[in-house]
């Protein structure tokens, strides 16, 4: 399994301690909205309070007469740049819409839209400045839920909307942007051969990646129009290819600098306050810092969708499925753009079913455009497919974790997105849900079990990488990609994998835009398997260097030295009779071989290995209060090779409690005018530890054989099975079919009561 | 030949529903050339929004991965991530 092609792996597999641990611990980790510059001002952002307005003037002249106010913008500051499609996070955009998501233009299309900002030496006069705006709208209907922007005579949020995907082509516009069909297989004729078909709508709600670091950053905009951008994010190169095209300011002129990162989980794959920020700065000639409150986080930055997925499953009478149809109707928020498409190609990815349609449609609503939130797309569809499933396994009176087993992908496999699946886990996930004491705990009343498994493609792409060896021998890792979930650990047990040295003596870091060679963005699970293989390459290149300058120091051609743990060594006896040369001594007298020793890849990875997950959990619904509390939970994942266990099984938790907090109770609530009423984690309850019992884990370890050490991504599969987990553990405790996120206890309690009401 | 196959009707649109087809292209880049020359719009529509599997490894914006004699190459939308 190691690069060379030897087996034994001394480095990774083990669990050493994070390299950015003691600096989070102590506080001296700079994150966001720590970072500050000499002389810099304080941004800030006037937000839509309507939900759909048109905007018919903005007079900032009051503003800019308040003292210390040193410039104000709006969207007129920047460029009205054309149309055009981009890749951002989880799928396919438009920079202009983009542009129009900074800063609203002509219409705002959500509460919280950014109609203008200020920079002011303080913020007070911010403040001041921002109610001093005056903004004149026209306000326009608006529309929030998914199904109702798509009925005739909807509010319309862009009149240059004409549905895709449909023919003929419509000649009025829509808040339907796009219309997709996946098809594999005769559906309908399979669906003949059914002897049982489960039929059923379920809906889920838009839920916020709920990271605990808003976002943040200082921006510099120098006289010769260089521009230093200092931000957290998940990805510097994207910052600066967003901000340059925003702006229509070259890519060479702009620096961006990552922070740490406080958590983004997808929502931190776009730009909200840098470009307002440049812009801040070019017009007052001073720094500016930005920093969104929780309440702008919850108002102005993306959800993920919430969606209606109507299923319909057959199978035959022994348990076999042979027929998967679906409807996916996703609301993107105030832009086109929603997950949808990944949605449709997730849905029923974890069963072998070769007949199989999948609609979807991706519509606009008055709400903050959806942002990538792990696995984008994958949880809503997977709630619906996994909940009817579980119905099935029911009306079947069979095992549920029986009948995933008779169904499951397994190598081989067409998957029911199409191609064939190569070596994959999702057997092997059941198996270890079956072989754990969870899957045995007798259940009390009012207690239920339940099981649901998820799926995930991972993503590889462009990745660079540099390994520098200092005159000591240590070395040092450069990367291009913010560390969300423990890259920086990985990519150094890599380098210390092939260089033969101890982990502690490679220091891992997150370089700027001008420092590193590109590396796209940190998302799709894509650093360890994408970034990591840049690393393990120039790591080997740095090795044959190392190997050239003993074959220099012994005069002997460099085909005769061997590495061996950290050290040259003769390839054998006919080699000649040398001392081993340690990675220290080389290192010591690399000037006199031929310099500094160092090695730079840069790749663009394919075939990143899919994924996938199944979780077990145990449920008490207290049917007084509709509260359900988590008994036990258990999530097994194939992880191809974890390369630093503890990390792997902290991504695992970490996807499994957010989804219990997507399945228990986060949801935006609007009032009738279409503005958020709960923008804060006072009354958007997301799980905190005190709600939950330890997340039990099995790392599966099914090795890639498209990556070195066999990595997997892990960040994203465990957020899809927990939705329809708990769902399918509240009906075997109750009896009650949840349909609808979030399962809170107003809801709970009221299916409890309907079923009371039912049965007298 | 290689068996081409599209399951999205992205792709569908530009050849009038056909869900399969065959192409001697020995790349990604020669299949988009293909594409283009036979369904105008689609080559263009796979160069830029969709990935490639073939023989079940996915391939994105790598116009350079070999297709193999026989092998099975679907067209799918681009994966992203969070």
């Amino acid at each position: 399994m190691a690069p060379d092609g030897t087996t034994g792996l001394k480095v990774v597999g083990t669990r050493p301690i994070r390299p950015d641990g003691v600096d989070k611990v102590t506080g001296r980790a700079q994150f966001g909205a720590d970072f500050q510059l000499p002389g810099q001002l304080v941004g800030k952002v006037l937000r839509s309070p309507h939900a759909h307005a048109r905007i018919r003037s903005i007079d900032i002249s009051k503003a800019e007469a308040i003292p210390g106010v040193k410039a104000v913008m709006t969207a007129a500051d920047m460029p009205d740049i054309p149309s055009e499609e981009a890749f951002v996070g989880e799928g396919p955009a438009n920079f202009r819409d983009m542009s129009g998501n900074t800063m609203a233009r002509d219409k705002v299309l959500y509460d919280g839209h950014a109609v203008a900002a200020v920079a002011a030496t303080g913020a007070a006069a911010a403040d001041a400045a921002l109610a001093a705006i005056e903004v004149d709208y026209e306000v326009l209907p608006h529309v929030i839920e998914v199904e109702d922007a798509m009925v005739e005579g909807a509010p319309v949020l862009h009149d240059d909307m004409f549905t895709s995907g449909v023919d003929p082509k419509p000649t009025t516009p829509s808040n339907v942007a796009k219309r997709m069909v996946f098809e594999l297989g005769d559906v309908d004729a399979a669906f003949e051969k059914a002897d049982i078909v489960i039929e059923r709508k379920y809906k889920t709600a838009p839920v916020h990646q709920g990271y605990i670091e808003p976002h943040a950053c200082v921006a510099q905009y120098a006289a010769d129009g260089q521009v230093q951008i200092y931000c957290s994010s998940q990805g510097q190169f994207m910052v600066r290819a967003y901000v340059a095209k925003l702006l229509g300011i070259d890519i060479s002129e702009i620096r961006v600098t990552p922070l740490e990162i406080g958590g983004g989980f997808g929502g931190k794959t776009l730009v909200y306050l840098e470009p307002l920020a440049v812009v801040l700065s070019r017009k007052s000639g001073r720094p500016v810092k930005m920093t969104m409150t929780r309440e702008e986080v919850f108002r102005g930055s993306g959800p993920t969708s919430g969606g209606t997925v109507w299923v319909k499953i057959g199978a035959k009478r022994d348990g076999t499925i042979v027929a998967g149809d679906a409807v996916l109707k996703f609301q993107a928020g105030a832009y086109a753009g929603s997950p949808v498409g990944p949605g449709c190609m997730t849905a029923f990815a974890v069963y072998d079913l070769q007949d199989v349609r999948i609609t979807g449609y991706d519509v606009v609503t008055n709400r903050p455009k959806v942002a990538a939130y792990r696995a984008p797309g994958a949880p809503i569809s997977n709630f619906g497919v996994e909940s009817a499933v579980d119905e099935l396994a029911r009306e079947l009176d069979m095992d549920p974790v029986e009948l995933r087993l008779m169904n499951a992908a397994k190598k081989g496999t067409k998957a029911a997105y199409g191609p064939t699946f190569g070596d994959i886990g999702c057997v092997e996930t059941l198996e270890a849900v079956k072989d754990h004491p969870n899957y045995k705990v007798p259940l009390g009343p009012n207690q239920g079990r339940g099981v649901a498994s998820g799926f995930w493609f991972n993503i590889g792409g462009e990745s660079s990488a540099t390994v520098n060896i200092n005159e000591d021998g240590t070395a040092v890792v450069a990367t291009g990609n913010p560390d969300i979930g423990g890259s920086r650990a990985s990519m150094a047990m890599m380098a210390a994998e092939v260089l033969g040295i101890d982990v502690e003596r490679v220091r891992p870091i997150v370089a700027d835009t001008s420092s590193v060679g590109y590396c796209f963005l940190t998302g799709g699970s894509r650093v360890t398997f994408a970034t990591g293989m840049a690393v393990v390459e120039a790591s080997k290149a740095v090795v044959n260097e190392l190997k050239a300058r003993a074959a220099k120091t012994w005069d002997i051609p460099v085909e005769a030295v061997e590495w061996q743990d950290g050290q040259a060594v003769p390839a054998g006896s006919n080699a000649g009779d040398f001392e081993p040369l340690s990675l220290e001594d080389i290192a010591a007298r690399s000037g006199r071989t031929g310099g500094p020793i160092a090695s730079t890849s840069s790749l663009n990875a394919q075939g990143a290995g899919p994924g996938f997950g199944t979780h077990l959990v145990d449920v008490e619904v207290d049917r007084e209060t509709g509260h359900v509390k988590v008994l036990r939970y258990l999530a097994t994942q194939d992880a191809g090779r974890a390369i630093h266990p503890s990390y792997v099984e902290g991504q695992i938790q970490g996807g499994a409690v957010q989804g219990i907090g997507w399945a228990l109770n986060e949801e935006y609530i609007y009032d009738e005018q279409g503005r958020l009423e709960n923008p804060g984690f006072l009354d958007y309850r997301i799980p905190v530890a005190s709600d939950l019992p330890m997340i039990d884990t099995v790392v599966v370890e099914v090795p890639n054989p498209r990556h070195p050490y066999g990595a997997r991504g892990v960040g994203e599969v465990p957020i899809v099975p927990p939705m329809a987990a708990m769902a399918n553990a509240i009906q075997d405790a109750i009896g009650i079919r949840m349909t609808e996120l979030p399962m809170s206890p107003p809801k709970v309690r009221k299916a409890v009561d309907e079923q009371a009401a039912a049965e007298e | 030949m290689a068996r081409i196959v599209l399951t999205h009707s992205a792709c569908r649109q530009y050849t009038g529903g056909m869900a399969e087809l065959e192409s001697d292209a020995a790349s990604i880049r020669a299949l988009v050339r293909d594409l283009e020359t036979r369904f105008p719009g689609l080559g263009r529509q796979v160069e830029e929004s969709m990935a490639v599997a073939i023989d079940g490894v996915m391939y994105q914006d790598d116009l350079t991965a070999p297709i193999p004699e026989g092998a099975e190459v679907y067209l799918l939308p681009r994966i992203g991530g969070g």
